[in-house]
């Protein structure tokens, strides 16, 4: 007896410790574990600049508030929808992290994600979780945007019916519009489209496309790459025959914008080169080559880069980030502050560890105190602002140039 | 540029990718036809081989603008030490994963390959963190590769009044690509060594009877395979001037449908096939949409498996092909 009982008590030790260490879900919603937020991005591949820094925005916020939301203690951790192998975000690990956070009772909201394509992914799961899902990158117009998307969006990722996604940064409508709005203040023509044949990219390419129509911007025409292709310079060729005045990427750099610039400049087309913010960033530069961007290179980005980061709230976030990480804040640093900040406020109002009291909170949002102004959701989880910058490349790095504004 | 000169730069574009291919390809055709095995870590072995040259590159110091003699001086340096890395390292490779297999089920060694592959990207990974300037501020981003070797139109520097550029890149390319081929077909047809490859390749118990050293034979075979998958990544660095440690899978996947497109296990039939797969996307990008191109490749090489199973110029007898 003895013998046989002595393995399985251990074992049965061992099983409760092991449970006890993942939150023990037997055990109810209060006494197992603190509350919890997490964050899907992916911090693998060359966003990685960009999502440390969103992390670190994260819990820059989560540290003002000592992880407490009124009453309501609760932990942080950054979850990765990464595999070494894409060396960007994977759909099969997105899914998996938000089948997780959906099935795990203590999570009270999910930051993410980074990639519009990511959030298709996971925004249906947590739906029908019923959690609060807060992007502080995402800007795929027909995550949220009735009309401006593919067909059936959003209602697809709402199967509850109920919204549960909020993002702060605004989306591809203003952003791919303040891009034309910009190429027509340049004096541009003639312009050729490319993209990366990813949610993010095409569909801001699309935006692009009809707003350079609506404004007289003639469009030579509009193709996607194939991200694992060595190089373009075939298909360059065939753009430079066109003489456009500018090319437009609608892509990231992490599926081989550097590469495109610099077989556009092998064959001798030497026009503007524009893109959005999925290559406003260093990565970008380095990849291809400053001397192929120098001067004649326009990045928009959805709201107000590092270095403008001049007054009030968003001075005093810069100041402590520098003092706190030692680096500059990447583009996306502030928009990870904010979503957290979002998710902190949303746990006091609930005041209780309850998801549908989380996201009513959300629902409720109006007139935010945020860092780059006072700001509210609207009835799509979208933000009101519609600040959009500008910015060149001037001596191998980014540089701010305009504020762009879409009437 | 009128139509006919527009189509023969897509000529040029489409020959010099296919060069770079070809050269991939062939070692996957080479393992394949000697132990009948698809070296998936083929690809990312080419991925280090380009990460050893910007390295020895950075090292060296040099920089685009230097004298003609230092750079070719310093880069025929590179080329041989880059050639040695991943030929050796293929050796290596054979020795310690797929030999320990070479009586195991087919599947096994396979697996193997792949798991193999995985192991070579994170060192890619791994490598990119190295504290030189010429790996950028971001382990993983792409790197760019400097840009040596000057771009020189020669049509136009010879007089000749065309819009079609050919430039002093893309002869470096067929400069280094031909003689290499055209050195491992004499090698694989006229040494002994060549010979007793054949042999292996076609029947590795009976040449093993007539005392050939099958498995040094197989470590030739690596050795060379990799040699050149090395010399590909140094022309693909100085070439297209962009390089990243997960190009292996798409530079495998091109070269791979390239060696199938050929005939696998064929050495010619893969030189055909990667100047066939470049040519063939240069003009799909121009005739029909960049969009479509992968799906023009993909479709030209399940018409060559319905067909012609056996691949351009495969064995006849079916049995490697």
């Amino acid at each position: 007896m003895n013998i046989r009982n002595g393995p399985s008590a251990l074992a049965a030790a061992l099983v409760c410790a092991a449970l006890l260490a993942t939150g023990c879900p037997g055990n109810g919603g209060t006494a197992a574990g603190k509350a919890l937020v997490v964050s899907s991005l992916p911090m693998q591949g060359s966003a990685m600049g960009q999502t440390r820094s969103v992390v670190n925005g994260i819990r820059l916020a989560f540290e003002e508030v000592s992880y407490k939301a009124g009453d309501l203690e609760f932990a942080y951790e950054p979850w990765d929808d990464a595999t070494a192998q894409t060396g960007t975000w994977d759909a099969t690990q997105e899914a998996q992290n938000a089948r997780r956070a959906a099935g795990d009772e203590r999570i009270l909201a999910y930051i993410g994600t980074f990639n519009s394509g990511a959030a298709k992914v996971a925004m249906p799961v947590l739906n029908r979780a019923g959690l609060l899902m807060v992007s502080p990158a995402n800007t795929a117009t027909g995550l949220t945007k009735p009309g401006l998307g593919e067909s059936g969006e959003p209602g697809i990722y709402r199967p509850s019916g109920q919204v549960n996604y909020f993002r702060v940064v605004p989306a591809d409508d203003i952003q791919g519009t303040a891009a034309a709005v910009w190429a027509a203040d340049l004096g541009v023509k003639k312009v050729y489209i490319l993209d990366d044949q990813e949610v993010y990219g095409r569909g801001i390419a699309n935006v692009f496309e009809r707003a350079c129509k609506d404004r007289g911007i003639q469009v030579l025409g509009h193709d996607g790459i194939d991200r694992r292709a060595p190089e373009y310079k075939a298909l360059m060729t065939r753009v430079a025959q066109t003489g456009p005045d500018l090319l437009y990427f609608g892509g990231i750099t992490q599926n081989n914008a550097g590469q495109l610039v610099k077989d556009m400049r092998a064959v001798g087309l030497e026009c503007r080169f524009m893109g959005p913010d999925g290559v406003f960033e260093q990565a970008f530069i380095e990849a291809a080559g400053a001397e192929n961007l120098e001067g004649r290179t326009y990045t928009t980005f959805g709201g107000v880069p590092p270095d403008q980061l001049k007054e009030g709230r968003a001075a005093e976030f810069a100041r402590t980030y520098r003092e706190k990480f030692g680096i500059e804040p990447e583009a996306y640093a502030v928009y990870g502050y904010e979503a957290a900040r979002v998710v902190a406020h949303c746990l006091r109002e609930a005041g209780a560890r309850d998801r549908s009291l989380v996201l009513e909170a959300c629902r409720r949002l109006k007139d935010f105190d945020g860092v780059l102004g006072r700001w509210s959701f609207d009835a799509n989880g979208d933000t009101d602002m519609t600040m959009m910058s500008g910015s060149t490349v001037v001596g191998g790095r980014f540089q701010f140039v305009r504020f762009l504004t879409v009437e | 540029m009128s139509g006919a000169e527009v189509l023969a730069q897509q000529l040029v574009n489409g020959l010099t990718l296919g060069s770079v291919i070809a050269l991939v390809a062939i070692g996957y055709t080479m393992v394949y036809g000697i132990i009948g095995l698809i070296n998936f870590a083929h690809g990312d072995l080419y991925m280090l081989g380009a990460f050893a040259a910007l390295s020895l590159i950075g090292v060296s110091g040099l920089a685009p603008g230097d004298g003609a003699a230092a750079t070719w001086g310093t880069l025929a340096w590179v080329l041989v030490l880059v050639m040695a890395f991943t030929g050796g390292l293929n050796v290596l490779i054979e020795r310690w994963a797929y030999r320990p297999l070479r009586r195991a089920q087919p599947l096994a060694p396979l697996i193997t390959a792949i798991g193999v592959s995985f192991i070579l990207q994170n060192l890619g990974m791994l490598w990119g963190a190295l504290p030189l300037e010429v790996m950028g501020t971001n382990a993983v981003a792409p790197k760019s590769f400097p840009d040596l070797i000057p771009r020189v139109d020669l049509l136009s520097r010879m007089g000749l009044a065309t819009g079609v550029r050919v430039t002093t890149k893309d002869l470096f390319v067929m400069g280094l690509t031909v003689p290499l081929m055209l050195g491992l077909h004499l090698f694989v047809t006229r040494t002994r060594l060549g010979t007793a490859m054949r042999a292996t390749s076609q029947n590795r118990e009976a040449a093993r009877m007539v005392g050939i050293p099958a498995d040094r034979v197989i470590a030739v075979t690596f050795l060379i395979g990799g040699a050149l998958a090395g010399a590909g990544a140094l022309v693909r660095g100085l070439f297209f001037n962009t390089i990243v440690f997960n190009m292996g899978y798409g530079a495998g996947l091109q070269a791979f449908t390239a060696a199938v497109v050929g005939g696998i296990g064929s050495i010619p039939g893969a030189m055909l096939g990667g100047l066939l797969i470049g040519l063939i996307s240069a003009l799909s990008d121009h005739l029909i949409s960049a969009r479509w191109t992968p799906a023009v490749l993909f479709l030209i090489l399940i018409a060559v498996l319905v067909f012609r199973p056996r691949g351009l110029l495969g064995d006849p007898t079916g049995q490697k092909a």
